[in-house]
């Protein structure tokens, strides 16, 4: 595949991007900006032109952005899933194999894009923290990248405890304490058991917080990030307890 | 016609092309696998014994030829040295006991390996490209055409280093490589031609020098590997070792004979464990018997009950990479719809049984474990020449085997991207300057998933240089990690306070550098050509040998006198011509001098015919009318075997 003038129609077409069949791909590609294509010269060409299938340049984006998507928590998964297939059939570098030079760092530098929106914005908690990212709030320092941080610097890592959990974090520790100074036994490793049983509910309990504030967030309420970072940041805590335990019972 | 694109598997036991037609005009209308197939060597076998040898007149063996010579004087052959792949020296101080490599002596850490073959020594790049280049011509004598492009498989959880090596061999080899393909993932597209339907599946791929699992999602021909683990160095090799050093200290005991001081005799208990242990695969019992030195015998019967007890610990070290791949894809083992096996390995019965306990299904193993992986990758091959009705809505979406890290403050690693992301994948770093007017910052790039940069593995180290002298903390670095579609990393840097390029110096830990690769390149063309030369001239000879035999014969036959003078002269002097010719080391002129003496010889032959055939007729035997063989005949194209 060779370069084309601009205004030319490439007949090199691959004959499948025309039909636009799919729908959650015209979704994800439509609310994209159309801009002029590079190869056929088509006005109406997002991540690659509708009517010659040529990949466009690369540029930085965010991505819900990336995806055509608003700036909303509430996603219907099975519908980015569909989205994320019918943009990696067009801009996968298998695709480009033998096309032109600028083709394929272009299809490798979108698909690279591709893979990371698809994988932050797929899982909630990732979506979240991303979303917040880029609304310019910090998480606490129980954050995975600011523990990271801690760590890295040697400095001992700021433990905000959330309230209601103080009395349980405290028998946890003394349990964890007890277990790495002699062994785990029968009666420890029930009530280790039953705490995480505990932590895993109040866990589940947190992703219908976070879902409550989805929900004011996506109507237009700014004021719900507070919420999030907090549900984010008692979770991060809840989280680090239980990876605790499982490291003393395994 | 567009180059075809050949799949290829560089196996640490034995290596494989294959090919999938894109067009109804190659494909085979009776063939049941969809036109995908392996193509054989010269010898008629699909596979290709990935050992690589140096004969005493130093021509260079490969394949079934070198097994041979490996046997006979085992220093001057190398085999599973896709172990050293991308390795340096202070990695590979386990194998060197087990395996008869010879290293170079002056190697330092982190200095790419070089093995001692014959005269000379080798990185394992041009081990391998010498099975490559070895695969290269069976396909180009099957398609009677160049074969320039190239899809090759490797383990899925081989990292950057040990799949820029096997990309190094491709190139050394004089092919380019559209993609490296993950072993299991290649599996999975070959078994996907055939069956059509969505679900999770499981690869389990066992070979001979590594394990991999791959767990994927298949949607409407789009194959998404979810997750993937495994271990370099587990496989097929490490169950032989085991059996070998049993028998050594069996050996010891019983017979009194350091076995370990004889390579040669190594070698041969090697083959004969290996033999055993293929044979109890399908038996309960197998007799190993290997003559040693002074002229002891060791003889001894093994049980399958033997077998899968002293095995079983190997076939453990499997399952709890399974274990782990299953808890990254968020999986139970009851949740995987299908299981494939793939690799020698897996025709041990407790190897299936194993995966049968694990994943509660019984396994698939429909296609020939040995080749499934070479068909996939000519699955893939296809795909990327522009796809076939076959394959037209297949597509591959793997991921980078291990989290992608930087070492920070305090020598620990910060993850950048995580193992089992799809590829390709991005991470953006900044970095800043801690000193006043500091103009370069060094990174050290790291891959595994320990915590401490110095238990992971090192990729490369970088200096960002050229940054404009600023008060320290000021200049906002921005450094872009790429991991491309082979799972191969890309950087790239960018001072973004004076939009300045930052220039980086890749220091690759264990990698050739480009200039290495283009010299190497450059040697096995140099090499090729002496190589030629020297077939060339092996060939004029043996013909004239075969021609001047022919001759002496004919001289007492009724027929030479049958000649006029004159024309006994001529082939006389020209007899005299070819064996000058042949004292020299010029090809073309023996050529010359046999073509020659072929037309002078014409009406001698003619002669010689008439008369077997008359004394045929007489009830005599045609002994007399050996005109001589001639010219062998070129290989004709074999066959193709269908899977």
């Amino acid at each position: 595949m060779s370069e084309k003038s601009t205004g030319v129609v490439n007949s090199g077409l691959k004959p499948e991007a025309k039909k636009g069949s799919d729908s959650a791909l015209q979704v994800m590609n439509g609310e994209h900006h159309p801009h002029q294509c590079w190869s056929c010269g088509d006005m109406r060409a997002e991540h690659f032109c509708g009517a010659c299938g040529h990949v466009q340049p690369a540029e930085p984006t965010d991505f819900f952005s990336f995806f055509g998507l608003p700036r909303k928590l509430e996603l219907d998964e099975a519908a980015l899933e569909r989205g994320f297939y019918a943009l990696s059939r067009k801009l996968h570098p298998d695709v480009y194999s033998r096309a032109s030079a600028k083709e394929q760092a272009w299809s490798l530098e979108k698909t690279s894009q591709l893979n990371d929106a698809y994988r932050t914005l797929k899982d909630p908690i990732s979506r979240t923290e991303y979303l917040l990212m880029l609304e310019g709030i910090q998480l606490d320092e129980q954050s995975k990248k600011a523990t990271e941080k801690a760590r890295a610097s040697g400095a001992e890592k700021k433990q905000s405890v959330p309230p209601e959990l103080l009395e349980e974090a405290f028998e946890l520790n003394m349990m964890l304490e007890e277990a790495k100074m002699g062994g785990v036994d029968k009666d420890l490793r029930a009530q280790l058991t039953a705490t995480r049983e505990d932590l895993t509910a109040r866990l589940n309990t947190m992703q219908d917080e976070l879902r409550g504030a989805w929900k004011r967030w996506d109507s237009g309420d700014s004021g719900a990030t507070a919420r999030m970072v907090d549900v984010l940041n008692r979770r991060s805590y809840l989280c680090n307890l239980v990876r605790d335990i499982d490291e003393v019972l395994s | 016609m567009e180059d075809r694109v050949v799949g290829i598997d560089l196996g640490t036991t034995n290596s494989l092309v294959a090919y999938m037609a894109s067009g109804p005009s190659l494909a085979q209308p009776d063939a049941p696998g969809k036109g995908v197939f392996i193509i054989p060597g010269e010898d008629g076998l699909n596979l290709v014994p990935s050992v690589v040898a140096l004969d005493l007149d130093n021509q260079m063996l490969i394949g079934n030829d070198a097994r041979e010579a490996l046997l006979k004087s085992p220093d001057r052959a190398v085999y599973s040295v896709k172990r050293l792949m991308g390795r340096g020296v202070e990695d590979v101080q386990a194998e060197l006991k087990l395996f008869p490599f010879h290293l170079a002596e002056d190697l330092v850490p982190g200095e790419v390996l070089r093995i001692h073959l014959g005269e000379r020594t080798y990185t394992p790049p041009e081990i391998s490209a010498h099975i490559l280049r070895q695969l290269k011509r069976n396909a180009e004598r099957f398609f009677g055409a160049t074969v320039k492009q190239a899809v090759i498989t490797v383990p899925a959880y081989f990292n950057d280093a040990q799949r820029q090596a096997t990309k190094d061999a491709g190139r050394i080899a004089g092919l380019e490589v559209l993609r490296l393909v993950n072993e299991p993932t290649a599996a999975s597209l070959a078994y996907g031609l055939d069956k059509k339907q969505n679900g999770t599946i499981a690869v389990y791929d066992f070979g001979g020098g590594t394990f991999d699992i791959s767990i994927l999602k298949l949607q409407d021909g789009i194959f998404e590997v979810v997750a993937t683990n495994g271990d370099t160095h587990l496989g097929g090799d490490d169950i032989d070792n085991l059996l070998i050093a049993v028998a050594v200290q069996d050996i010891a005991g019983d017979l009194g004979v350091d076995v370990r001081q004889y390579p040669d005799a190594v070698q041969r208990l090697r083959r004969a464990v290996i033999e055993a242990k293929i044979a109890l695969s399908s038996r309960d019992t197998a007799d190993i018997q290997v003559e040693l030195p002074e002229g002891k015998l060791y003889q001894r019967r093994i049980t399958r009950e033997m077998f899968e007890q002293m095995v079983q610990p190997i076939v453990d070290r499997t399952l709890e990479p399974c274990r782990k791949a299953l808890k990254d894809a968020g999986l139970t083992a009851s949740q995987v719809d299908e299981v494939v096996l793939v690799g020698g390995s897996t025709r041990i019965p407790l190897v299936r049984r194993q995966v049968e306990a694990l994943f509660a299904r019984k396994p698939h193993t429909e296609l020939n474990p040995d080749e499934v992986v070479a068909l996939g990758a000519a699955v893939q091959a296809n795909i990327l020449a522009g796809g076939s009705d076959e394959t037209k809505d297949m597509l591959l979406l793997d991921v980078t085997p291990l989290s992608l890290g930087i070492e920070a403050l305090g020598g620990v690693t910060a993850v950048i991207i995580q193992r089992n992301s799809t590829i390709p994948a991005s991470a953006t770093e900044h970095f800043t300057t801690g000193v006043d007017g500091q103009v370069s910052v060094a990174i050290h790039v790291l891959q595994g998933e320990r915590e401490l940069a110095k238990d992971c593995r090192s990729l490369a180290r970088f200096d960002l240089k050229g940054i404009p002298p600023m008060p320290a903390g000021l200049p906002r670095i921005e450094v872009r990690f790429l991991i491309d579609a082979n799972g191969i990393l890309h950087v790239s840097a960018r001072e973004q306070r004076s939009g300045k390029e930052a220039k980086i110096e890749v220091q690759p830990s264990y990698g050739l550098t480009d200039d290495q690769v283009e010299k190497m390149i450059l040697d096995s063309y140099d090499n090729a050509e002496s190589d030629m030369l020297e077939r060339l001239l092996i060939e004029a000879r043996n013909e004239a040998q075969t021609i001047l035999a022919a001759l002496v014969k004919s001289r007492s036959s009724e027929a030479w006198k049958m000649l006029s003078i004159t024309e006994q002269r001529k082939v006389d002097e020209l007899e005299s011509k070819l064996r000058l010719a042949m004292s020299g080391d010029d090809h073309n002129s023996i050529q010359w001098a046999i073509d020659e003496l072929n037309k002078a010889t014409m009406h001698l032959a003619e002669l010689m015919m008439d008369a077997a055939v008359g004394s045929a007729l007489k009830g005599k035997t045609m002994e007399s009318a050996d005109v001589g063989e001639g010219p062998t005949a070129p290989h004709p194209i074999g066959k193709a075997e269908f899977s």
